[in-house]
């Protein structure tokens, strides 16, 4: 693998490779084995938008395993003096062996990947593709149901703007997963997308009736109404807070169902839901980690071992 | 009556025949013929046609349509046959082909492609996804493009 753009640059058995290899290096990511795969190699972290987790978690994953990693904001860099990103990226090519990249316009990671020579990883480009956090994303629901197909998986909320189902919702639909697409009209799914998702073969419901799709669902996954992604600040006033999720909400769930969340919520997730068995939401920002270890080792063509110890 | 009697025969230049119709305007546009151009330029439209039921034809004086010019032209006329015509025969017959990617024919309509930003400097591109129903992509940031987009973003 080189650059990871969207899922597509993955085929399912790497993505299955990249998952095993995840689930070994876990004692390596809760700090239990120290194991320096990556000693000598540098990552750049290139986020030209504010992030928490997925920074914080390549940087991590990087330093477990003995890597170094420069970090890049756009404050106190040539982007505020108007440099374009096709210049950033060159010089970041002399000096990184790997480069993650988050960007507030859409195509700035494919654009990258077309700029320099060492792999890029795409960490969110504008309303696009968020390719790593679906890794995590299918870790997580690996690790809860012990498989990906034929699971009914409910996405709710900002299906238009959010790039993390957006990239998710592809990935699903290649392991046989059944898709029910929960968000008010003006936040549907993009056409295009629902078009590749039907072309896969999938099973695509969409609703804007939120509780009549929790008892049949094995996954929830909630995602933030993006105030930052909006045009019109009305038209985000319309549907903030449109759904929410409490405790009280799941007596009619099934017991193994669990509820994801790329983070940060508002207001979608109550926190009674924390202490539910199917709460996984921080579960699945922990495990940014091993997905992203799992990833920097493939794109560095560093092999995992088969045992981690 | 034939299209080929409602406008006389040129001496020389291209002929594009069977463009869908009504599109023969946009492919004008398509083609940057509407602008700065001194050739003459004789546009028929909606004439009676066995292939497509109607069709629109251009009659292009003194300038043969380079390849560039063929590929632009598929996007919107797959179907329409060229004759390059020199002394009021024949010369060439060329034929529209679409190609998997369309490279500095027309920028992204999406507002925040990152090839809105008039000083980044790779070349734009959009990917043909699928050619019956056609559909373009930009290749960059992905987002459908419809053809009355494209024929406004013309490069």
């Amino acid at each position: 693998m080189g650059d990871l753009i969207t899922m597509d640059d993955l085929s399912n058995k790497e993505i299955e490779n990249l998952l095993d290899n995840a689930e070994r290096l876990l004692p390596v990511a809760k700090g239990d084995v120290y194991l320096p795969l990556l000693e000598g190699k540098v990552l750049a972290n290139m986020f030209f938008e504010n992030s928490t987790r997925t920074r914080m978690s390549f940087e991590t994953a990087m330093k477990r395993l003995g890597g170094s990693v420069l970090n890049f904001s756009t404050t106190g860099s040539s982007v505020s003096k108007g440099e374009t990103l096709y210049d950033t990226m060159q010089m970041i090519d002399g000096y990184a062996d790997v480069a993650v990249i988050r960007h507030p316009r859409q195509g700035a990671a494919q654009y990258s990947a077309d700029a320099i020579e060492i792999p890029v990883l795409n960490a969110g480009d504008g309303a696009g593709n968020h390719p790593t956090q679906t890794l995590l994303d299918l870790f997580t629901i690996r690790e809860a149901h012990g498989t990906l197909k034929g699971l009914n998986v409910v996405l709710v909320g900002d299906l238009r703007y959010g790039r993390t189902v957006h990239s998710l919702s592809h990935a699903l639909v290649r392991f046989g997963a059944t898709l029910t697409l929960v968000s008010p009209e003006s936040l549907m799914m993009p056409r295009e997308i629902v078009s590749d998702l039907k072309n896969h073969g999938a099973e695509v419901t969409e609703t804007s009736d939120f509780s009549a799709t929790i008892g049949d669902a094995d996954v929830i996954y909630m995602t933030r109404i993006q105030k930052e992604r909006f045009p019109d600040e009305d038209e985000y006033a319309k549907v903030a807070g449109i759904y929410t999720l409490s405790a009280g909400d799941l007596s009619g769930a099934k017991k193994e169902m669990v509820i994801m969340h790329p983070l940060p919520r508002v207001e979608e997730i109550h926190p009674s839901v924390d202490s539910t068995h199917h709460a996984r939401y921080f579960r699945q920002a922990f495990n940014g980690v091993v997905a992203r270890m799992a990833l920097l080792c493939d794109c560095l063509g560093v092999k995992v071992p088969k045992k981690v110890k | 009556m034939s299209e080929m009697r409602r406008v006389t025969a040129i001496c020389n230049g291209t002929v594009v025949d069977h463009i869908p119709s009504g599109r023969a305007v946009q492919v004008l546009k398509m083609l940057r013929l509407d602008i700065g151009r001194s050739n003459p330029i004789s546009l028929v439209m909606n004439v009676p046609s066995a292939k497509l039921g109607r069709k629109d034809v251009l009659k292009i004086e003194d300038r043969e349509l380079s390849q560039e010019e063929l590929d632009r032209l598929a996007l919107l006329a797959p179907a329409a046959s060229v004759a390059i015509i020199r002394n009021y025969s024949v010369a060439e017959k060329l034929n529209a082909e679409l190609g998997d990617e369309l490279v500095n024919i027309a920028r992204c309509s999406f507002w925040n492609c990152i090839t809105q930003n008039a000083r980044e400097p790779l070349p734009q591109k959009l990917r043909v996804v699928n050619e019956d129903p056609l559909e373009i992509r930009c290749s960059y940031c992905g987002r459908g493009q419809d053809m009355d987009e494209i024929v406004d973003n013309i490069l």
